[in-house]
C-alpha cells in the first residue's frame, strides 16, 4: 500500500492540478501534495515497514509477461526519501516565484515525483521503461516552457539524448526477456539468468548508454551543462538532485546482477576510464565557469563520476559508499541551487563577476551557504565526507581492480580541483567588496530560510550519526554483490 | 460478408442520395450511419452471426484475423467520417459521391483482407486503387491535385501490371490460384516462382509506399486535398498491409529464405529515408507523408518477423498509427497554413485540441503511454524473437529517435512560439471527439488488452 500510495499521490494530484485555477491555489496544492507524499515515505520507513506494506503487484499484461510489480527495498527507500524530501524543499524555495501558467507548471512538477518514484520502485523491466520516460516528458516542458532564453534548444538537444539512450536500453530489455525461460520481464527472472559473457557484452552495452546518459558519464554529458542553465531552477533541481540518481540506480539495481561479468569486465576499465577522464575534465571546466550553475553543473559531472567508478569496485564498503553519496549529493546539490535561486531571483544574475560581498548585506544566508558549499567538498563532519571516505576505501581496497593506484590519486585530485572551485564560488559570491548591484541586498527570507535550515540539518545528522542510513541499504549492497557472485561462480 | 455486402449496398445507396436527397446534412447522416451499420455487422460476423450465406467457392476465407482487422478499419473510417465528414463537403461539388468512393474502397479493404485467391487480392487491391485515383484528383481546379492524381495513376497501373505478371508466372509454376497451395515443401522452388515472388513483393512495396518504391508518395499525399490524404495514409496504407502480409505468410510463408533479406532491406530503407527526409520539410502535411513512409517501414518489420507477436503487432499498430495520423490530419485540415510556423502559439488559442495533438504526436513518436509506444514495442519485440536481424532492431530505434525530430517541432511550435496560429471554425462536438479519441490512445497505451479482448475472446 505504502509503495503504490508514493506513487499514486504525486500522479493524481499532478493530474488535478491541470484543473486548477489560479496560481496560488496550484502552489499550496502541490506543497500539501509533497508533505503528504513525505510523510507516507517516512512511514513506510519507520512505523510501516511490514514487507506487506511495502509491495504490490497485480497482473498487467500477463500476453507479454509483464505486471505491474513494485517494491520498496533498502536502496529504494533511500532514494524515494531523497525523492520525498527535495520536492516539498523545491517548493518552499521557490514559493514566491510567479509562474506563468502556474497550475500546469506545479502538475507537470508533480507528475516528474511520480515518475521518479516509479523508477525507484519498479520490479518489472518494463514498468521500469515507463516511468523511466514518464520522468523525462514532464521535464522537457518544464525546461522548454518555463526556462531561460536558449531553453528551446538546449531542452530539445537533452530530450533527443536521453531517449535515444532509453529506446536502446528498451533494445536490451527486449533482449533479456527473450532470454529467460517464461518470456517474463519480472526482476526475479533476470536474476536468475546465466548469460554467455559476449552476449552480456552486447547486452551491457545498450543498457549502460541509456544510464550513462542520464548520470552523465564522460562521453555523453555535453546536454547538462546547457540544460541545466536553461531550465527553471526548480526544475534543475529536479534534474540533478534526484534524476541524475536514476542513472546510478538503475546499474545498481538492473545491471550488476543481471550482468555482473560484463558490468565488472567494462566497469573496471572502459567505464572507469571515462569517468576518471570526465572528473578532471568537468573539474578544470567548473574551475573556469562564470556562471554559478553552469559550475555546479561540473561539479556533478565530478562527483558523479566518483560514484560511477565506486559502484564497480564490487566491494561493499564502495557500494555502500555510493548508496548514502546519492543520498548526500542531492542534499548537498539542492542546497547549492537554492542558493542560486535566491541569489538570482534578488539579483538578476547568476555571474560570478557581477556578485560580491553578500556576506555583509546577508549574513544568514552566508552561513548557510558556507555549510552547504563545504559539505559538498566533503570536510568532515559533513554528509559527502561519510560517503567519499566510503567510496574511496571501496575503490582501494576494490578485489577487481588492477589499477586502483592510478585511479585513487587522479580522483583524489578532484577531490582538490572541487574544493578549488567550490571555494572560488563562495568567495567571489560571498566576499569582498559589495559592488552597485550588490549594495542594496536584504538577507533571504522565512521560508528559504527554513528550507535551507532543513538542508543543513540533513547534511550534520548523516555527517554525524549516517549508521541508520548504512544500515538502511546494507541488504541491498549485500544481495546485489551476493548475486553478482553467484552468478560468476555458477558460470565456473 | 456481411460487411461486404452492406458495404456495397451502402456504395449504391450513397451515389443516388447525391440526386435524391437535397440537404447536405443528410448526405452526411446517411454515410456514417451506413458505416456504423457495417462496422455492428462486422463485429456480429466475428461473433459467429452471418447474415448472408454464400458460397465463394474457397475464394474468400472470413478468419478471425481478417474480422479482427475489418473492424479496426470500419472503426478508424467511422472516426475519420466523425471528425471530417464535413471537410469532404468543401472540396467539391460531388459530395454524395466522394462518401460512395470511400465504400467501394471499404469493400476492396475487405476482399484484398480476407482472399485466399490470388484473383481476389487482384481484384481487391485494383477496387481499392481506382476509386483513390479519383478521390486524389476530387479538387478538380486545384493543379497540384490534378497532377497528383495523374501521377498516382500512372504509377499505380505500372504496379498493377507487375502484379499480374507476378500472379501469372506464378500460376505458370504452381497451377493454381488458390494462395495455400502455391508451393509444395517437398521440391525446391521454381525460377517462375521465385519471379512471381518478386515481382509481386515490388509492387505490393509500392502499395504500401516502401522505399525504394515510395517516390510517388509524397506528392500524391501532398495534392490531393487534406481529407483524402488523412484516409489514404492511414486506412488504405493498412489494407495494403494486411494484403502484403497475409499474402506472404498463407503464401510463401514456408520459403521465407527466398525473399526475407530483401524484405529486411526494404524495411531498412524505408525507415532511414522516410525518418530522414522527414527532417528537411516545412509543410506538416508533407512531414506527414513522409512519417507515413517511416511508420511503414515499422510495419515492414511484422512481415519480417512473421510470428504471433508480430500478428498481435501489426494489429495494434495499425490501429495506434491510424488513429493518431487521422486525429493530426483532422486537426491540420483546420488550419489556415499548413507550415510548421502555421501552429505558432496553438496552444494559447485552443488548448484541449492542442493537448490532443500532443498525445497524437507521442503517439506517433512511440513514447510510452501511449499505444504508439506498445505497438512500436510489439514490433521490436517481434523481431529480436526471431533471433536474426538484430541490426534491424537498432537500426529502427535510432530512426525512432530521429522521428522525435520532425514530431516534436510540431509540439515546440504549438507551446513554446508566440503566434496567432490561424484556424478555421471549430465546433464543440470536434473537439470532443478528439479528446476521445485521444483518452483512447492514451488508454490502449496503458491497457492493450482493450484492443486484443477482442482478438482472443
Amino acid at each position: 500500500m505504502i509503495a503504490l500510495l508514493l506513487i499514486l499521490i504525486p500522479l493524481l494530484s499532478g493530474v488535478g492540478a491541470f484543473f486548477l485555477k489560479g496560481g496560488n491555489n496550484a502552489r499550496v496544492w502541490a506543497l500539501v501534495s509533497s508533505l503528504l507524499t513525505l510523510i507516507i515515505s517516512l512511514l513506510g520507513l519507520t512505523v510501516l515497514n511490514q514487507p506487506g506494506n511495502l509491495q504490490f503487484r497485480v497482473d498487467w499484461m500477463p500476453e507479454i509477461g509483464s505486471s505491474f510489480s513494485i517494491r520498496l527495498d533498502g536502496m529504494g527507500q533511500l532514494l524515494c526519501l531523497l525523492t520525498a524530501i527535495s520536492f516539498p524543499l523545491i517548493f518552499i524555495t521557490t514559493w514566491n516565484h510567479v509562474y506563468k501558467n502556474a497550475h500546469n507548471f506545479f502538475a507537470l512538477m508533480l507528475l516528474s515525483q511520480a515518475g521518479l518514484m516509479g523508477v525507484f520502485l519498479a520490479m518489472d523491466a518494463l514498468v521500469f521503461y515507463f516511468f523511466w520516460e514518464l520522468a523525462l516528458i514532464p521535464v522537457y516542458f518544464l525546461c522548454s516552457a518555463w526556462g531561460g532564453e536558449k531553453r528551446i534548444a538546449a531542452t530539445f538537444k537533452f530530450f533527443i539524448y536521453t531517449f535515444v539512450g532509453s529506446l536502446i536500453m528498451l533494445v536490451g530489455i527486449i533482449y533479456l526477456q527473450s532470454l529467460t525461460p517464461n518470456h517474463s520481464f519480472d526482476i526475479s527472472t533476470f536474476y536468475k539468468l546465466v548469460i554467455l559473457e559476449k552476449t552480456q557484452g552486447w547486452i551491457f552495452l545498450f543498457m549502460f548508454i541509456a544510464f550513462a546518459i542520464k548520470m552523465p558519464v564522460f562521453p555523453f554529458h555535453s546536454w547538462q551543462p546547457d540544460t541545466y542553465e536553461q531550465s527553471p531552477t526548480a526544475t534543475t533541481m529536479v534534474l540533478s538532485g534526484v534524476m541524475v540518481k536514476m542513472g546510478l540506480f538503475a546499474v545498481i539495481r538492473w545491471l550488476l546482477p543481471v550482468l555482473p561479468d560484463a558490468s565488472f569486465g567494462y566497469g573496471e576499465t572502459t567505464v572507469t576510464i571515462f569517468a576518471v577522464i570526465g572528473m578532471i575534465y568537468a573539474s578544470l571546466l567548473a574551475m573556469r565557469q562564470n556562471d554559478m550553475k553552469r559550475l555546479i553543473a561540473y561539479s556533478s559531472i565530478a562527483h558523479i563520476g566518483l560514484m560511477v567508478i565506486a559502484i564497480f569496485s564490487e566491494s561493499e564498503i564502495g557500494m555502500q559508499g555510493v548508496m548514502i553519496q546519492m543520498f548526500n549529493h542531492g542534499i548537498n546539490i539542492i542546497g547549492l541551487w537554492i542558493i542560486v535561486e535566491i541569489i538570482e531571483q534578488k539579483y538578476g544574475t547568476r555571474k560570478l563577476s557581477e556578485l560580491g560581498g553578500l556576506a555583509q548585506k546577508a549574513p544568514a544566508m552566508a552561513i548557510l551557504f558556507v555549510i552547504i558549499a563545504l559539505a559538498s567538498i566533503a570536510l568532515p563532519l559533513t554528509n559527502a565526507f561519510v560517503g567519499e571516505f566510503m567510496m574511496f576505501t571501496g575503490i582501494f581496497t576494490s578485489p577487481i581492480f588492477r589499477y586502483e593506484m592510478y585511479i585513487v590519486p587522479a580522483a583524489g585530485l578532484c577531490i582538490i580541483l572541487g574544493a578549488v572551485y567550490t571555494l572560488i564560488m563562495v568567495q567571489k559570491v560571498l566576499y569582498g567588496n559589495t559592488n552597485t548591484l550588490t549594495e542594496k541586498g536584504s538577507d533571504i527570507r522565512l521560508n528559504e530560510k527554513v528550507a535551507l535550515i532543513i538542508i543543513v540539518a540533513l547534511i550534520f545528522v548523516v555527517g554525524i550519526y549516517p549508521q541508520p542510513f548504512l544500515d538502511l541499504t546494507k541488504d541491498t549492497t549485500n544481495f546485489i554483490l551476493n548475486e553478482a557472485d553467484s552468478l560468476k561462480a555458477l558460470k565456473k | 460478408m456481411n460487411a461486404l455486402i452492406i458495404l456495397a449496398i451502402f456504395g449504391v445507396l450513397m451515389m443516388f442520395s447525391g440526386l435524391l436527397l437535397k440537404q447536405k446534412s443528410l448526405i452526411r447522416l446517411l454515410a456514417i450511419a451506413g458505416l456504423f451499420i457495417s462496422l455492428l455487422a462486422n463485429i456480429l460476423e466475428t461473433r459467429g452471426i452471418h447474415f448472408f450465406s454464400i458460397h465463394t467457392e474457397g475464394m474468400l476465407n472470413f478468419d478471425r484475423f481478417a474480422l479482427f482487422f475489418n473492424s479496426i478499419l470500419l472503426g478508424c473510417t467511422f472516426i475519420f467520417f466523425l471528425l471530417t465528414a464535413k471537410e469532404i463537403e468543401k472540396v467539391g461539388k460531388n459530395y454524395a459521391d466522394y462518401f460512395a468512393l470511400i465504400f467501394f474502397i471499404h469493400c476492396g479493404i475487405v476482399l484484398a483482407s480476407s482472399f485466399s485467391s490470388l484473383l481476389i487480392l487482384f481484384l481487391g487491391i485494383e477496387i481499392i486503387s481506382i476509386p483513390l485515383y479519383i478521390l486524389t484528383g476530387s479538387d478538380k481546379r486545384n493543379l497540384k491535385s490534378n497532377e497528383a492524381s495523374l501521377k498516382y495513376f500512372l504509377l499505380g497501373a505500372f504496379s498493377t501490371g507487375l502484379m499480374l505478371m507476378g500472379i501469372t508466372l506464378i500460376y505458370g509454376e504452381a497451377g493454381t490460384f488458390v494462395v495455400n497451395n502455391l508451393h509444395s515443401v517437398d521440391k525446391a522452388p521454381g525460377v517462375l516462382l521465385i519471379a512471381g515472388i518478386m515481382l509481386l513483393l515490388f509492387s505490393m512495396s509500392f502499395k504500401v509506399s516502401a522505399a525504394p518504391f515510395h517516390f510517388w508518395t509524397p506528392d500524391v499525399y501532398d495534392g490531393a486535398p487534406t481529407v483524402f490524404t488523412s484516409f489514404m495514409a492511414t486506412i488504405v496504407k493498412a489494407a495494403g498491409f494486411i494484403a502484403f502480409i497475409r499474402l506472404f505468410y498463407y503464401g510463401f510463408g514456408n520459403i521465407t529464405g527466398e525473399w526475407q533479406f530483401i524484405i529486411a532491406i526494404i524495411t531498412a530503407l524505408t525507415l532511414f529515408i522516410g525518418n530522414i527526409t522527414a527532417i528537411f520539410q516545412q509543410s506538416v502535411k508533407r512531414m506527414l507523408a513522409y512519417s507515413s513512409i517511416a511508420q511503414a517501414g515499422f510495419m515492414m518489420m511484422a512481415l519480417l518477423a512473421m510470428n504471433n507477436t508480430s500478428t498481435e503487432g501489426i494489429l495494434l499498430y495499425i490501429t495506434a498509427y491510424s488513429l493518431s495520423t487521422i486525429g493530426l490530419f483532422a486537426i491540420l485540415v483546420k488550419m489556415k497554413d499548413y507550415t510548421f510556423d502555421g501552429f505558432n502559439g496553438f496552444a494559447k488559442h485552443q488548448p484541449l485540441l492542442a493537448g490532443a495533438a500532443v498525445i497524437f504526436l507521442l503517439s506517433l513518436a512511440g513514447i510510452p503511454l501511449t499505444a504508439g509506444f506498445i505497438s512500436k514495442f510489439y514490433m521490436l519485440k517481434a523481431v529480436v524473437q526471431t533471433g536474426q536481424f538484430l541490426w534491424l532492431v537498432i537500426l529502427a530505434v535510432l530512426m525512432a529517435a530521429v522521428s522525435v525530430y520532425y514530431y516534436f517541432r510540431v509540439i515546440q511550435a504549438m507551446y513554446f512560439k508566440e503566434g496567432a496560429a490561424p484556424t478555421l471554425e471549430i465546433s464543440n462536438s470536434f473537439k470532443w471527439t478528439i479528446s476521445i479519441v485521444a483518452v483512447f490512445i492514451i488508454l490502449a497505451g496503458i491497457f492493450p488488452q482493450l484492443i486484443f479482448h477482442w482478438f482472443y475472446f
